[in-house]
């Protein structure tokens, strides 16, 4: 185990900090143990070929595989979290975001993009989980409203790409707020008749799910991912008993009517750019 | 009559009052010099009590046993000229949520909002407030219906949450939500929300876009409730009046943060304490915002909702 999870952790810094992979890295699949070089597994777009699981990643990984070139002009890139509410639980609030911030790279767990999918323009707003469990605050809501804005003033189809534990709990109502904020933005892009995709990945849950993540002119899944309102653990403490198989994966809420297909990631940006062009022409 | 904890002081001087009344009947004894002086100190105790409340102390006054729910409301406010309608024509009837067409002074408006039971079984039939799916939905179904013809909404919000379980999960809580955030924010009517018990979370925000919402003064509104936020952050049960100190949930920080558009108060003692004085005063609220908002256009109302929600949050820039 401890063996996996250098290779593990030696992907992470790769992939953040340089597209070229070290050589003699190999990526063992934590789902059926299947051993592969990791620059083969980069190249599936972090999707085991023995078993299709699909590896979570971040929006720099999303952004160069929908992307193409690997091209993409980010938007907002400084915004960060404030703490409007002086919040502090176990540790302050405005601590915890420096020290994500310095751990992860990321300012906070949202990033928007702008580039071309095989020729098509495309917004993309993708959540880093690795940010504070993906949790939605402020900066995630307004960057979503900026990204909106910019699709609204170029008239570009707009994505977003969800991985959240939902409300950040740090931001009490703001959090909350920013279900209200991003849907009613939503609204606009609607009334302009711009297409929204929300893309659901392993995990979306909570806040998140119960505003822009269902929102989506088409909703799509990656295979396997946890969707759901309420985690599964709150689930089971509900009911008091175990919970059927296969609850609240992305096929179970497919087979509920609440998505419109699951799309493996190596067909992620073929069917993006099949997706765009058929609301276009 | 149901006493919180801290409201000890209440009760014993309550419970002296009665006693003295009971001496009086029995002994022939005049008794009213000293009954009127212990009301006094009722009063001042009372004052003084729930003048300096703690957040926490406040939500345990919106969970007060006694406190008026929905249904209680719209009756009284619509002087029971009130036609309930029930369904989301889709599943079922979710009896968390009650909804329907009153009149105010004549102004037809439609009703939404959760209802929670008085009895052990009636929490039960009422899910204890926390609305499934087709909650939201025929929520969504009575406001499209209120669009449709005109009429303004006025929602009602008291629940403990969405509710967690598995069929709720399977009917899609989370779209539920979503879409009721989506179309109220579009609505062509007049929205007019108040919290008049407990706001959690998503559950509450369900039914909560509103071009006015306002907050009865012991209240809250949040993105969890104190007891979750306590088990999450500080892994333990015991932190909750310490969550509900952080998480900023009462109508004073709200309003202050400019989160809802303003409080209306409580009879000294809780909305429970005066019922009909309470409800007097949610009426005239609404009757006054509803006269704002009617001499709106359309595309003004709409546009102000959209634009009020959007403003909210706080965010930097790094250097
Ligand atoms: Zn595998």
């Amino acid at each position: 185990m401890s063996w996996f999870q250098r290779i593990k952790e030696g992907i992470t810094t790769s992939t953040n900090e340089k597209k070229e992979t070290p050589e003699g890295l190999w990526y063992k699949c934590p789902s059926c143990k299947h051993i592969a070089p990791t620059k083969d597994h980069i190249a599936r777009n972090y999707v085991c070929d023995q078993c299709g699981y699909h590896d979570r990643i971040g929006s720099q990984q999303y952004f160069e595989i929908l992307f193409d070139d690997h091209q993409f002009t980010e938007l907002d890139a400084d915004m960060i979290s404030l703490d409007p509410l002086e919040f502090t639980d176990t540790k302050k609030y405005s601590s915890r975001i420096k020290d994500t911030q310095k751990k992860t790279g990321f300012k906070d767990a949202l990033r928007t993009g702008v580039g071309v999918v095989d020729g098509e323009p495309l917004v993309v707003a993708c959540m880093d989980f690795g940010f504070i469990g993906g949790s939605m605050g402020s900066v995630v809501g307004e960057k979503i409203a900026r990204g909106i804005d910019y699709s609204l003033k170029n008239k570009i189809p707009f994505m977003i790409i969800s991985k959240s534990g939902g409300a950040r709990m740090m931001e009490a109502a703001f959090s909350l707020m920013q279900m209200a904020k991003t849907s009613a933005k939503l609204t606009l892009l609607a009334d302009a008749g711009i297409p929204y995709i929300s893309l659901l990945t392993d995990p979306t849950t909570g806040g998140v799910t119960a505003s822009y993540a269902m929102l989506g002119d088409v909703n799509i899944a990656e295979p396997k991912a946890l969707i759901g309102f309420a985690g599964p653990r709150v689930v089971k403490e509900t009911i008091g008993k175990d919970l059927p198989k296969g609850f609240q994966t992305a096929e179970f809420v497919l087979e509920h009517g609440f998505l419109d297909f699951i799309v493996d990631r190596r067909e992620l940006k073929s069917k993006m750019a099949q997706l765009l062009r058929l609301f276009k022409n | 009559m149901n006493f919180l904890d801290f409201e000890k002081p209440v009760a014993e001087l309550i419970d002296q009052i009665e006693k003295q009344k009971l001496i009086g009947e029995k002994s022939k004894v005049d008794v009213s010099v000293a009954v009127r002086q212990l009301e006094i100190r009722l009063e001042e105790t009372r004052r003084n009590l729930y003048s300096k409340l703690t957040p926490w102390q406040k939500v345990q006054l919106s969970r007060h046993p006694d406190r008026p729910y929905s249904l209680a409301y719209i009756q009284a406010i619509t002087d029971s000229n009130f036609v309930e309608l029930f369904g989301d024509r889709t599943v079922k009837d979710d009896k968390a949520i009650v909804g329907g067409l009153g009149s105010i002074d004549g102004q037809t408006v439609m009703f939404i909002g959760q209802q929670k039971g008085t009895t052990t079984k009636q929490r039960q039939y009422r899910n204890f407030g926390m609305a499934n799916p087709e909650g939201y939905r025929k929520a969504l179904r009575l406001m499209k219906l209120a669009e449709k013809f005109g009429k303004p909404v006025v929602t009602l919000i008291d629940t403990p949450g969405a509710y967690p379980g598995l069929e709720a999960e399977e009917r899609g809580q989370g779209e539920a939500i979503a879409r009721n955030l989506f179309e109220m924010a579009r609505l062509k009517v007049p929205v007019v929300c108040i919290i008049i018990g407990e706001g959690a979370s998503g559950g509450a925000l369900g039914i909560g876009i509103g071009d006015r919402v306002f907050m009865l003064e012991n209240t809250w509104y949040s993105v969890i409730s104190p007891e979750s936020c306590s088990s999450i952050l500080w892994r333990s049960w015991d932190f909750k009046e310490k969550a509900a100190e952080v998480l900023k949930l009462t109508a004073d920080d709200m309003l202050k943060n400019r989160l809802i558009d303003g409080i209306i108060k409580e009879p000294v003692g809780g909305a429970h304490s005066r019922p009909e004085e309470m409800f007097k005063r949610v009426k005239a609220e609404i009757t006054k915002s509803l006269q704002e908002l009617g001499a709106l256009s359309t595309q003004t109302l709409v546009n102000q909702r959209i634009e009020k929600f959007c403003s909210m949050g706080v965010v930097g820039q790094s250097n």
